[in-house]
C-alpha cells in the first residue's frame, strides 16, 4: 500500500498521449471530486471506489476529450456531517466540475440538495429509491440501480424458474434492506409466492444466531446484507446447519467478496448489476487492471466507479469537452448509451437511473476458486421492472412495513 | 491588554468573511463558532462541575431532531427555538435526574448508557425519526426576513449566537451561582454542610448545559439542513469530550480553541494528511498526556516555562558572581 | 419451543465468548479504575494478529496464544509509558485510551487494509453436536469449554497465588497495599498486559464466529462494557455472570424485541447504574 500523503491530482507517470491539441486549446483541467469513504467500517467499499476510479483514469491517461483530469479525492469518514463538509470543499474549494460518490445513501441524501443547489453533476452509487423517483434530484445519474432493481428480477427468478412458493427474507434495519426485500416481495407476491417473515437484524449485530433460528417452514432465504455483514451472516448461517437454498441482492454477492468467502457460501444465488464473469471486451480489461493493480478481483464498488468515468467519458464527447455549461453536461450525461461496459449495455431513463442488464449468478468453486457463475440474464431492467411508471411512483416507497405482508 | 486582545479578537471574527478568502473557509468558521458553544455548553458540567459526561451528543441531537420535525410540519422560526429548547430542556432532565444517583465514573456510565439508548431511538424509531435516512430540511430558516443561505450570512448569525453564548458563559462563572458550582465541584461535603443543595446546584448547572448544547443543536440543524441518528452516537460525544479536555477546561477559552482543533483536524487537515483518524488518536493523546489540562493552559503554562527559562539564562552569570564569596 | 431451545444454548455459548471479552475489562476496571476504552480494539487487534499467524501457517490455538502475548506485550507498553504518567488522575487516562483506540483502529485499517478476512473454524472442531435433539455447532459449545477454563486459571491465579493476593489486595486498598510493600505501580503493568493479553486471545477465539473487519472493535467495545457495569466490577464471579445475563438479553431481546435491540442491552444496564451502582457482584463502588 503506498503512502499518499499528497491528495491532489492523480498524475499517473503513464506516457502522456500524444494527441494533437485542438486548436481551442482547452487548457484549464477537467476537475473529478471523489467523495468515499476511507476510514472507519465502511472503508471496504470506500477504498473499492477509489481504486476503481484511478484505474479508470489510468487506462486512459488521464485525458477525456483531449483535457487532462484532475483527480481531488475527499474522506467523507462515512457519516452525512462530513459528507456536507467535503461536498462543500469540493464544490466551493476546488470548484470541481463533478461529483463521483458518495457511498452511502444516508450520505447521498445528506448533500442532494445542496449539490443541485449549485447545480454539479453527482454520479453515486448509493441505491435509494427517491433519488429517482418521488424525490427526483436533476443532476444525479445513477448506473448501478436502485436498491430493489436487482430484487424484481431476482424474484421472478426464484418463483417462475426455481419455483418457490415461501421465503422468509433477512436484512439490516434500514433504507437500503427495506427497499431490496419490499421490491423482491412485490414480485414475488404478484408471480404467487408468499413471504412469511420479514427479520431487520441491526446494522451492527455480532451474532445472528436469534434471527436465523427463526428461518425454517419455507423453501428459500432471501438476504440483502451489504459491507461486511454478508460473510458473517452465510458463515453464522452454515455454523447454524442451516440447508435452506439462500438467495441475495447485489451487495450479499459481491465478486469483492470472492476472495474472503469460505465454502459456506457456495451455492449462494446473487442478483447484480455487475458480474465478473461477464465476457466483453471492457470487463475483460476492467478485470486485468484491477487484478494488476490490487492483486483482487473487483466487485460493484469498483466497477460502478469504473463506469462513471465511462459515462463521463461518454457524455464529454458529446459535449465537445465542455464542462461549464452544467446543464448541458448533465443532459449529456443521461444521454449516454453505452454497449460494452464492464456491466454490458446500459442507457439511462428520464429521472437519470440506469436501464441496463441485471445478472442472476451462482457462486461456485472451479479449480479451487471461488468464482461467479451467470446463470440467467435479465436485460433492459429498469427502476420500475414490468409495472407502470405511474403506478409505481404513485405508491409508497419501499419500507419496513411496505408492502405489508399478505401472509 | 487583555481588553486589546479581546477588542482584536472581536474584529477578527466579525470580519472573517472578507479575510478568509473562500466560502468554504466561512463554513469551517461557522462549524467551529456551533461546536464552540457546545464545548462550552459541555465545559458547565466538565470543567465547573466536575462531572464527566458521554452523553452529551443526545442533548445536541435531541434539540436538532425536535427542530426538524417542527420546521417540516410547518411551523415559524419563533415556535421552532422554543419547542426545540423545550424538548432539550426536558430530556436533559431526564437525563441529570438518573446521573445524578452516581457520581465519577458512575455517572459517566450512566450517561453513556443514556446517550446509547437516545441513538437506539433515533435509529430504531423510524416513524419518530426516519431512522438511519435522517430528517432533511429544504432551506434555513430567514428570521425577520434576513435571508441565511449565503455562508457569510450564516456565519455571522451564528457568530452573534456565538457571543450571547460567550456572554452567558462569563456572567455564569462569575456568578455567585458559578462559584457555589465550583465549590460542589471541590468540596461537595463542605457545601452540604454549609447548606447548599449540592444536588439542585449540580442539577440545574445540568440544565443550564443541556439547554446551550440544545442552541448549538439548532445552530447545526440550520447549518447542515439534515439531521441523522450519527449525530447522537458515543463518538459524537467523545469528539464533544475531546474539544472540552484539549482546549482545556479551567477557561473559557478552552472549549473554543478546543472546538477549532478537533473541526480543523477533521475536516481541513483530512484533506492533507490520508491518515488523519490516526494522527487525531494521536494529538489527543499527546495533550492528555503532556498538557493534562488542556491546550489553552498548557500553552500558557509552556509560554511561560520559556520565557522564564530564557530570563534565567539572562540572570545567571549575575548569580554566579554574587555567590562567590 | 425449538427456537427458545436455540436461543438458550446460544445465549450461553455467546456469554462464554462475552466472558473472554470482558474478563480482562473487568480486572483492569477492578484494579485501576479505569474503563479501558482500547478493549475493543485490542480485541480486534489480537483478532488481525491471529489471521496473519494463520496465514503464516501456524495453528490455531498456537496463533490464539501467540496473539494473545503480544497484545500483552503491546498493553505493556502502554502501560508502561503512556497510561503510568497519569497516575492518579483517572479521566485524563479513560481519555487517553479513547484516543489509543483511534490510533489502532487507524493502524489496523492501514496494515489489515479494509475487506473483511474470515477465519476457518479449528479443524478438529468443526460440524456440529447432536444435543437435546438438536445440532448445535460444536465450536461455540467448545468456546462456554474455553471460558471455563480461563476462568477458573483465572480464579486460580487471584486466589490462590501470592500475587493474585497482591492483586486482589491492591483492588481492596491500594493505599494500604503500598503501605504492606505492595508494588502497586508493577501491578498496573502485570494487570494491564493481562487484561489486553486476554482481549487478544478472545478477539482470534471469536474470529471464526465474527469475523475480522474494520469496526470489529466498536461493535464489541459496548458489549463490553455493558457485561462489566451489570455484573460488577473487580470481581470474577461478576463477569461471569454478567456475560451469561448479557448472553440471554442479548438472544432474547433480538429475537423478542428487534427493534428495541440497543434498548435491550442498555436500558438494563442502566437500571443497574441508578439501582445498584456497583453492579450485580461488585465491590468497587463506582
Amino acid at each position: 500500500m503506498h503512502a499518499k500523503l499528497r491528495r491532489r491530482a492523480f498524475l499517473a507517470g503513464t506516457a502522456a498521449a500524444a494527441l494533437p491539441m485542438p486548436a481551442i486549446a482547452q487548457n484549464t483541467p477537467i476537475r473529478i471530486g471523489l467523495l468515499t469513504v476511507k476510514t472507519g467500517p465502511l472503508a471496504q467499499g470506500g477504498i473499492q471506489m477509489e481504486q476503481g476510479t484511478n484505474l479508470f483514469l489510468k487506462d486512459r491517461n488521464n485525458m477525456l476529450a483531449g483535457r487532462k483530469v484532475e483527480l481531488v479525492v475527499a474522506d467523507t469518514g462515512g457519516n452525512p456531517a462530513g459528507t456536507k463538509t467535503k461536498a462543500q470543499e469540493l464544490i466551493e474549494r476546488d470548484n470541481v466540475d463533478m461529483i463521483f460518490g458518495p457511498l452511502a445513501a444516508f450520505e447521498l441524501l445528506a448533500i442532494s440538495d445542496y449539490v443541485a443547489a449549485h447545480k454539479t453533476p453527482i454520479l453515486s452509487l448509493a441505491a435509494a429509491e427517491d433519488m429517482t423517483q418521488r424525490k427526483p434530484n436533476p443532476y444525479f445519474v445513477r448506473a448501478s440501480g436502485t436498491s430493489a432493481q436487482n430484487m424484481h428480477p431476482l424474484a421472478d427468478y426464484a418463483a417462475k424458474e426455481l419455483k418457490y412458493k415461501s421465503v422468509m427474507t433477512i436484512s439490516e434495519d434500514f433504507a437500503y434492506g427495506y427497499e431490496q426485500m419490499g421490491g423482491f416481495q412485490r414480485v414475488f407476491e404478484d408471480d404467487g409466492g408468499r413471504v412469511m417473515k420479514k427479520l431487520w437484524p441491526p446494522i451492527v449485530t455480532p451474532d445472528y444466531t436469534p434471527y436465523i433460528a427463526q428461518l425454517s417452514g419455507v423453501d428459500a432465504v432471501v438476504q440483502g446484507f451489504a459491507g461486511s455483514n454478508p460473510l458473517k451472516f452465510m458463515k453464522q448461517y452454515k455454523d447454524a446447519g442451516m440447508t435452506l437454498p439462500v438467495l441475495g441482492g447485489g451487495t450479499a454477492g459481491d465478486d469483492a467478496l470472492l476472495k474472503s468467502f469460505g465454502d459456506e457460501a457456495i451455492g449462494l444465488i446473487s442478483a447484480s448489476a455487475y458480474t465478473s464473469d461477464l465476457d466483453t471486451p471492457s470487463n475483460k480489461k476492467f478485470i486485468a487492471g484491477m487484478v494488476r493493480d490490487t492483486g483482487a478481483i473487483p466487485g460493484l464498488y469498483a466497477a460502478g466507479l469504473y463506469i462513471n468515468g465511462m459515462v463521463t467519458e461518454a457524455a464529454l464527447e458529446k459535449t465537445g469537452g465542455k464542462t461549464d455549461d452544467k446543464a448541458a453536461l448533465i443532459a449529456a450525461m443521461r444521454a449516454v448509451s453505452l454497449t460494452d461496459s464492464p456491466r454490458g449495455p446500459f442507457h439511462f431513463d428520464h429521472f437519470g437511473n440506469v436501464v441496463g442488464t441485471v445478472y442472476i449468478r451462482r457462486l461456485e468453486r472451479k479449480d479451487g476458486k471461488l468464482v461467479q457463475t451467470t446463470i440467467k440474464t435479465y436485460p433492459n431492467v429498469s427502476q420500475f421492472w414490468t409495472f407502470d411508471e405511474k403506478w409505481f411512483l404513485a405508491q409508497p416507497v419501499y419500507s419496513r412495513d411496505y408492502p405489508p405482508l399478505k401472509s | 491588554m487583555k481588553r486589546l486582545a479581546l477588542a482584536v479578537a472581536l474584529l477578527a471574527l466579525a470580519t472573517v468573511p472578507f479575510w478568509v478568502g473562500n466560502s468554504y473557509y466561512v463554513n469551517i468558521a461557522t462549524q467551529i463558532l456551533i461546536f464552540a458553544v457546545l464545548a462550552l455548553g459541555l465545559n458547565v458540567l466538565v470543567g465547573y462541575a466536575g462531572l464527566v459526561t458521554l452523553g452529551h451528543a443526545a442533548l445536541f441531537g435531541v434539540s436538532a431532531y425536535a427542530a426538524a420535525t417542527l420546521i417540516n410540519a410547518g411551523h415559524g422560526s419563533v415556535v421552532v427555538a422554543i419547542g426545540a429548547s423545550v424538548a432539550t430542556l426536558v430530556v436533559t432532565a431526564i437525563f441529570a435526574i438518573l446521573a445524578l444517583r452516581g457520581t465519577g465514573l458512575g455517572f459517566v456510565m450512566i450517561t453513556v448508557a443514556l446517550g446509547q439508548i437516545v441513538w437506539g431511538i433515533a435509529y430504531r424509531w423510524i416513524s419518530l425519526t426516519n431512522g438511519d435516512n435522517g430528517i432533511s430540511i429544504t432551506a434555513r430558516p430567514a428570521p425577520f426576513g434576513l435571508s441565511l443561505t449565503s455562508a457569510p450570512a450564516f456565519y455571522w448569525a451564528t457568530l452573534v449566537v456565538f457571543l450571547v453564548a460567550v456572554g452567558a458563559m462569563a456572567m455564569f462563572v462569575a456568578s455567585p451561582f458559578g462559584a457555589a458550582l465550583r465549590g460542589t465541584r471541590d468540596q461537595a461535603r463542605r457545601m452540604s454542610a454549609l447548606g447548599y443543595n449540592v444536588w439542585l446546584t449540580r442539577f440545574l448547572a445540568f440544565l443550564f448545559s443541556g439547554f446551550w448544547s440544545g442552541v448549538a443543536g439548532l445552530l447545526y440543524l440550520y447549518y447542515n439542513q439534515f439531521v441523522s441518528p450519527q449525530t447522537v452516537a458515543l463518538s459524537a460525544s467523545a469528539e464533544a469530550l475531546l474539544m472540552v479536555i484539549a482546549g482545556g477546561t479551567a477557561t473559557l477559552l478552552g472549549p473554543i480553541a478546543g472546538a477549532a482543533l478537533v473541526i480543523i483536524m477533521k475536516d481541513v487537515a483530512s484533506a492533507y494528511i490520508e491518515r488523519w483518524n490516526f494522527v487525531l488518536g494521536a494529538i489527543f493523546v499527546v495533550i492528555v498526556v503532556f498538557m493534562p489540562e488542556g491546550l489553552v493552559p498548557g500553552s500558557v503554562r509552556l509560554w511561560r516555562w520559556a520565557i522564564a527559562s530564557l530570563r534565567s539564562r539572562a540572570t545567571a552569570p549575575a548569580l554566579g558572581r554574587e555567590s562567590e564569596p | 419451543m425449538h427456537l427458545w431451545l436455540i436461543l438458550a444454548v446460544n445465549s450461553v455459548t455467546l456469554g462464554g465468548l462475552l466472558f473472554l471479552l470482558s474478563a480482562g475489562f473487568s480486572l483492569i476496571f477492578g484494579l485501576m479504575r479505569i474503563p479501558n476504552l482500547t478493549h475493543g480494539s485490542m480485541f480486534m487487534l489480537g483478532a488481525y494478529f491471529g489471521v496473519s499467524l494463520i496465514a503464516a501457517g501456524t495453528g490455531f490455538w498456537l496463533a490464539a496464544l501467540l496473539a494473545g502475548l503480544g497484545v500483552a506485550l503491546f498493553g505493556a507498553i502502554i502501560e508502561r509509558f503512556v497510561l503510568r504518567r497519569l497516575i492518579g488522575a483517572e479521566l485524563a487516562q479513560v481519555l487517553v485510551t479513547l484516543g489509543l483506540s483511534f490510533m489502532v483502529a487507524d493502524a489496523c485499517l492501514m496494515l489489515w487494509g479494509g475487506d473483511p478476512i474470515s477465519v476457518e473454524t479449528p479443524v478438529a472442531l468443526r460440524g456440529a453436536t447432536a444435543m437435546l435433539g438438536m445440532a448445535f455447532p460444536t465450536y461455540r459449545l467448545a468456546i462456554i469449554l474455553i471460558a471455563v477454563v480461563i476462568a477458573v486459571a483465572l480464579w486460580g491465579l487471584l486466589d490462590r497465588t501470592r500475587l493474585g493476593a497482591m492483586i486482589r489486595a491492591a483492588v481492596d486498598d491500594p493505599a494500604m497495599a503500598r503501605v504492606v510493600g505492595i508494588r502497586v505501580s508493577h501491578l498496573f503493568t502485570i494487570v494491564f498486559s493481562l487484561g489486553a493479553g486476554l482481549a487478544g486471545f478472545a478477539g482470534v477465539i471469536g474470529a471464526p464466529i465474527l469475523s475480522v473487519y474494520p469496526g470489529l472493535d466498536q461493535d464489541m467495545l459496548p458489549l463490553a462494557l455493558v457485561v462489566v457495569i451489570l455484573g460488577g466490577t473487580g470481581r470474577l464471579m461478576g463477569s461471569l455472570v454478567g456475560s451469561f445475563v448479557v448472553g440471554f438479553l442479548y438472544n432474547f431481546g433480538q429475537a423478542l424485541f428487534p427493534e428495541l435491540a440497543y434498548v435491550v442491552l442498555f436500558l438494563p444496564m442502566l437500571v443497574v447504574l441508578v439501582v445498584r451502582p456497583q453492579g450485580l457482584f461488585g465491590r468497587v463502588t463506582l
